[in-house]
């Protein structure tokens, strides 16, 4: 018996994703500051789940290391049963290309780029040819009610269209998972609802999410709520729905 | 990602910051132009200087007084003394003293004013034998060469080149007119063809005489038959070196010198080109070095501008990495823009160098000889120094970690 069979395992078998006791130190100077401490997540395929927290609890160190955008310093992490807590940079790329849809709260667009362009770019890097690029970025930009602005610059576009957009570029791969990092941090009253009524219906057609955010009200929006503080996860009792 | 994504991903990047790179351009562009002008001017001084020394004749040794100091040839005095006489020339064309040499033509003379009824002009009298006609490989559009009767006789006739025809007598026919060079009257008997100007000087503007007319009547030299020049044909191109020994074994005896007391020296027409292209050569290589710098310079606009890309940019490095581009397709996509600048650079600094070697032998009369190779050499060179100056900016950017370039405002 060797010691590689100790290796652990992903314990729920229809987990999309599943982090167990992970966490995150930074080195601050001579100091060891600990973001995440000792995190254990279960999200199943299709599941609809808020991360809340105060500013300062460790979310967005929590959302780097479930977007594959960081690695954890100890724990286990698998990702539609791959673990990628020990994976390189360029494999990492090919596990978000692949695998997550990105919504970022500053939209994160390329200004010089119309919108299709803007929703293309995963898909090159994904390999796929100009004209299906082109036609999938344009279905994506449909499904998220933007068939008409197609070819407006992020410039031209108000701020709810603008994060309408990097919705269809997060969904324009097919990912398993959608990442949302507080979408609505930018946005109005009007456009807040906009969006996480698009969250709702696209998690309705069977999309997994993950929302981060500080907001009580936005956390309300998705189907279970965890609760993130001083670093650790704490799942209030009955807060799934 | 295909490279000719990377391609249009770096061409639209570069359009979406058009002034400046066009200006990060500039500097590639005026760098290859420099260098290509610098080259070519080289190249069309070298070819002057060359078909300049083949035009004096063919299979011609020239010996001038004076001794050689170096090894390299560099000669003393040129001119100054005056060891070299018609003795010498006479000698060395006789057969039996140089069997190789097929004719000699002695040269003295100096720069005397001529005068044609009101019109006076100051040209270059030479005074020679008859055979300088065919040493030199020149020929008599008007009338005729004067023979050696009239070398003999002394006779006060002239033979003019075409400038100094023209500029002395206009259109008139110059045959047959009487002039005077240095005050004595003399009878123009024939006008040389044009043989075209150089750097040396208008190879049509002088006055060729019969050496004893000009020894009896003008020179000012202590020694009446001392020569500056002989030229010496040999007999084809196989005899020249046995010409070379004959004539140098020839006059140290006759001067009673040694060859390291040697008061002439003897060079071929190869050893004048090989000359006068060294120090050309390193005209150019002086010159191209200050446009090379230039280049560099530009060179390193494009690696400064990269970097400022780069820095400005983080936010959306970090994304293209957050959407799955790897640090090897991000590396790419900066190598990819930095070559853009300097392959594109270097094609519009071509333009500007073959438009610059249209236009400048217009306006200062200097031939520009642009290579197919030293064009092909620059476009490479632009491709390089856009690759190397865009190396540092890039594996920067490949560097970055995805979060630190999100994070960044």
């Amino acid at each position: 018996m060797t010691l590689q069979s100790f290796a652990p395992q992903p314990l729920t078998p229809d987990a999309l994703l599943e982090l167990r006791n992970v966490s995150k130190t930074y080195a601050a100077g001579s100091l060891e500051v600990a973001a995440v401490r000792g995190v254990d997540l279960v999200v199943h395929q299709g599941d609809y789940v808020a991360i809340m927290g105060p500013s300062g609890s460790g979310k967005s160190t929590l959302m780097h290391i479930i977007g594959c955008l960081d690695l954890p310093t100890s724990g286990s992490y698998w990702l539609a049963g791959v673990d990628v807590a020990g994976m390189g940079e360029s494999d990492l790329a090919v596990v978000r290309n692949q695998r997550i849809g990105f919504v970022f709260q500053q939209f994160n667009l390329l200004t010089t780029m119309s919108a299709w362009r803007n929703v293309e770019l995963p898909l090159i890097y994904a390999g796929v040819s100009r004209a299906e690029r082109r036609r999938r970025a344009v279905e994506a930009l449909t499904r998220v009610g933007l068939a008409d602005r197609v070819d407006h610059r992020p410039g031209e576009l108000s701020g709810g269209q603008q994060q309408r957009v990097s919705v269809a570029r997060a969904l324009v791969t097919e990912p398993d998972l959608i990442l949302a990092d507080e979408p609505t941090g930018n946005l109005d009253s009007t456009s807040t609802a906009d969006v996480l009524e698009l969250f709702a219906e696209l998690n309705a057609q069977g999309r997994t999410i993950v929302l981060i955010t500080h907001e009580h009200d936005v956390a309300e929006a998705a189907r279970r709520m965890v609760v993130m503080r001083d670093g650790r996860l704490d799942e209030p009792m009955g807060a799934r729905r | 990602m295909t490279w000719l994504e990377t391609l249009r991903t770096a061409y639209d990047a570069l359009r979406t910051r058009r002034l400046r790179s066009a200006l990060t351009m500039l500097g590639i562009l005026i760098g290859i132009a420099a260098v290509m002008l610098t080259v070519g001017l080289g190249q069309g001084a070298q070819k002057q200087v060359t078909d300049q020394i083949n035009k004096l004749g063919s299979n011609l040794l020239i010996v001038t007084p004076g001794s050689s100091t170096s090894a390299s040839g560099v000669r003393g005095g040129r001119g100054s003394a005056t060891t070299l006489t018609m003795d010498d020339a006479v000698m060395l064309a006789d057969p039996a003293v140089a069997p190789d040499v097929a004719r000699v033509a002695p040269v003295s003379g100096g720069s005397l004013s001529l005068v044609a009824g009101t019109t006076t002009w100051t040209s270059n009298v030479v005074a020679t034998t008859p055979d300088w006609l065919a040493v030199r490989a020149r020929t008599v559009s008007q009338g005729r060469f004067f023979t050696t009767d009239e070398l003999t006789s002394e006779s006060p006739v002239v033979v003019l080149g075409s400038t100094t025809a023209t500029q002395l007598l206009g259109g008139a026919t110059a045959v047959g007119q009487t002039i005077t060079v240095g005050g004595q009257n003399v009878t123009v008997i024939g006008v040389l063809n044009t043989e075209g100007s150089t750097t040396g000087g208008d190879q049509d503007d002088l006055v060729i005489m019969p050496q004893s007319t000009y020894a009896a009547r003008l020179s000012t030299s202590a020694n009446p038959r001392s020569v500056s020049t002989i030229y010496i044909e040999a007999k084809d191109s196989t005899s020249l070196s046995a010409a070379y020994q004959e004539a140098t074994n020839a006059l140290l005896s006759a001067h009673g010198v040694t060859l390291t007391s040697q008061d002439f020296t003897v060079s071929s027409q190869q050893a004048l080109v090989d000359t006068a292209t060294s120090t050309t050569r390193i005209l150019t290589v002086l010159l191209s070095s200050i446009a090379a710098i230039s280049l560099l310079v530009g060179g390193i606009g494009v690696m400064n501008i990269m970097l400022v890309s780069v820095t400005e940019r983080i936010r959306e490095i970090g994304l293209r990495k957050a959407l799955g581009a790897t640090p090897r397709i991000i590396l790419r996509q900066f190598l990819v823009e930095a070559s853009l600048l300097g392959l594109v650079g270097g094609l519009a600094g071509l333009g500007l160098g073959m438009l610059g070697a249209v236009i400048l032998p217009r306006v200062v009369n200097f031939p520009v000889a642009i290579s197919p190779v030293a064009a092909a050499a620059g476009l490479g060179v632009s491709l390089i120094i856009g690759i190397t100056a865009g190396v540092y900016p890039a594996s920067r950017a490949a560097r970055l970690a995805p979060i630190e370039a999100l994070r960044s405002e």
